[in-house]
């Protein structure tokens, strides 16, 4: 569905994006991940039409973007970074000129905004002007106006930032609904968002692809070792050396008081030397868990390590 | 061409949703009538005490001392105007980013820019159009020469589409309104006076530099000469405009 080979972008000296090679297939749903500026945007840019890429091709549906954009353009919704949004308009009149623009059917108007007003909950705010709604009203609005044309692929920048806890959970469920139907490419620097929307993950680190796997597949790959929490009542000065001396046991931070932090071999199994130890030296315990990698873990582990060889 | 109506039609709907046109509108109305109420008051004085002097019969011209400065009047007006209805054009949609919207939206350029040329010589049209109930006085109370009437209002509206070609111009030079209301100003009040340092006889130069001022062009409509060159130099002057504005926007793209 999306072909992406080669793919650069430079502005001016700086390059944006370096060499980007990836495919998307149809009905998946893919997280671009990354820290600010490694290039997410500009990649949702280049796939939008907006941008020229600087070399390197794309193909959306068989159809280059630069050669044949307008067949693109059709096919896709595109919500950017900050929502395109008419403030003077009302959200019926401007959701009426976004059908008109991605060229509805006359006749198919009405229909296409009522079906979008209803699948963003905002049939209650139809009526209302767009400057004087708020940020979560506003963000739906703009998803709204990118699924107007019911377009194969969705490109979703960044689309629940700036949103409290409440409305990201709200739009975090509309896309779920959304993935049922389409292709989704969202992008986030916030992980937890990734996790629960998206099946596969793409991570971006300065422009360039850091990573490209499936959720479990990154957690698994990057598992060198367990991580094991443990929380004792008791807590003595020399706890952290005697746990470290358990065998399989590679470190042991203090975290909190009377909690550890606790990196294991993988399959060493420390758990019952590690019990052993606490009612030997009666520290009495309260916890004692496995936990898993997160994908923060992964991330920060994904472009941290490449930086090292540069420095 | 459908969506290039769609975009005209939103567009004059946010002048008509903002206080924007209303406050343009106002004003142009009230110098346009303040100066045909004064047109028309030196006029009846002069007319009357022709009549006294030169003996009974003998009426002064109605085209040539009040509808040929009213209509120069209100092409000045509109030179000072259109700069505020074509700043926020471009500039606006960028400023907002709204202007990512009808890119990534299966239209060509050359449709929006002509939607939104449209939308602002429709508002100027507007303009003109309440205005010309002046003209409708004069019609019914006096006996002005009708063909020189039509294409003085002719030669007023081409003048401002040209100058609505350049404020989309600067419009989309740059996010910052007034920036581009200044450039536009800028540019046509330069296209207005470029003729006036032309001596008779000055050769090739002075003759191009003649043929580019716009005033050249209005001046033979207003007094009622209609010449297919003075149309052809409107449409080529707006045509390659809208052009130079159509590549300002793509290579933008490219950076």
């Amino acid at each position: 569905m999306i072909e992406i080979e080669n793919l650069s972008k430079d502005y001016g000296p700086r390059r944006a994006i370096d060499n980007l090679s990836f495919q998307i297939d149809k009905g998946e749903v893919v997280g671009f991940l990354g820290p600010n500026g490694a290039g997410k945007s500009t990649t949702m840019n280049i796939l939008a039409c907006i941008l020229p890429a600087s070399s390197g091709t794309v193909r959306i549906c068989g159809h280059d973007v630069f050669e044949n954009s307008l067949e693109v353009r059709r096919r896709i919704g595109y919500l950017p970074e900050n929502p395109p949004l008419y403030q003077d308009m009302t959200v019926v009149d401007y959701l009426k000129f976004t059908a008109l623009l991605r060229q509805v059917p006359s006749r198919g108007v009405s229909a296409a905004v009522d079906r979008v007003l209803e699948a963003c909950s905002l049939e209650d705010v139809s009526g209302r002007i767009i400057g004087r709604l708020s940020k979560g009203f506003q963000q739906r609005v703009g998803l709204a106006q990118a699924m107007i044309h019911n377009p194969d692929i969705l490109i979703l920048d960044e689309p629940t930032v700036g949103l409290d806890p409440i409305q990201i959970i709200e739009i975090r469920k509309l896309i779920q609904k959304l993935a049922e139907a389409h292709t989704i490419i969202l992008s986030s620097h916030i992980l937890p968002e990734i996790t629960q929307i998206c099946r596969r993950v793409i991570i971006l680190n300065e422009g360039k692809i850091a990573a490209v796997d499936s959720l479990e597949g990154l957690t698994a790959s990057l598992r060198k070792g367990e991580r094991l929490f443990l929380k004792v009542r008791n807590s003595a000065e020399n706890i952290v050396d005697q746990i470290q001396n358990v065998h399989g046991i590679i470190s042991a931070q203090e975290e909190g008081p009377g909690e550890f932090r606790i990196d294991a071999e993988l399959d060493s199994n420390p758990q019952d030397a590690l019990a052993n130890l606490c009612l030997q030296q009666s520290w009495g315990i309260v916890e004692l868990r496995r936990t898993a990698l997160s994908l923060e873990d992964i991330f920060l582990k994904l472009t941290l390590e490449e930086k090292v060889p540069e420095a | 061409m459908k969506t290039t109506w769609i975009i005209a039609k939103r567009d004059m709907g946010s002048f008509f949703a903002s206080p924007v046109f209303y406050v343009i509108a106002t004003v142009f109305l009230f110098l346009h009538s303040f100066t045909f109420l004064n047109l028309l008051d030196s006029f009846s004085g002069q007319s009357f005490q022709a009549e006294r002097f030169l003996g009974a019969g003998m009426s002064l011209s109605l085209n040539e001392m009040v509808v040929e400065p009213i209509l120069f009047n209100m092409a000045v007006t509109l030179l000072l105007m259109i700069p505020v209805i074509t700043m926020r054009s471009f500039s606006e949609e960028k400023k907002n980013k709204t202007l990512v919207l009808l890119l990534s939206s299966p239209i060509h350029l050359r449709e929006i820019i002509l939607g939104k040329f449209l939308a602002c010589t429709g508002i100027v049209a507007l303009m003109m159009l309440l205005s010309s109930y002046s003209t409708g006085f004069l019609i019914w109370l006096g006996e002005p020469e009708i063909n020189p009437l039509l294409t003085g209002y002719l030669g007023v509206f081409l003048m401002s589409a040209c100058f609505v070609s350049l404020g989309l111009l600067a419009s989309s030079l740059t996010e910052n309104q007034i920036i581009a209301a200044v450039i536009s100003f800028g540019l046509a009040l330069f296209l207005w006076i470029v003729g006036w340092g032309v001596q008779e006889g000055s050769g090739v130069v002075g003759e191009v530099v003649t043929y580019v001022s716009v005033l050249a062009h209005l001046v033979p409509m207003v007094r009622g000469v209609f010449d297919t060159g003075d149309l052809m130099y409107f449409a080529s002057f707006i045509f390659f405009v809208l052009f130079l504005t159509y590549r300002v926007l793509e290579s933008q793209r490219w950076r």
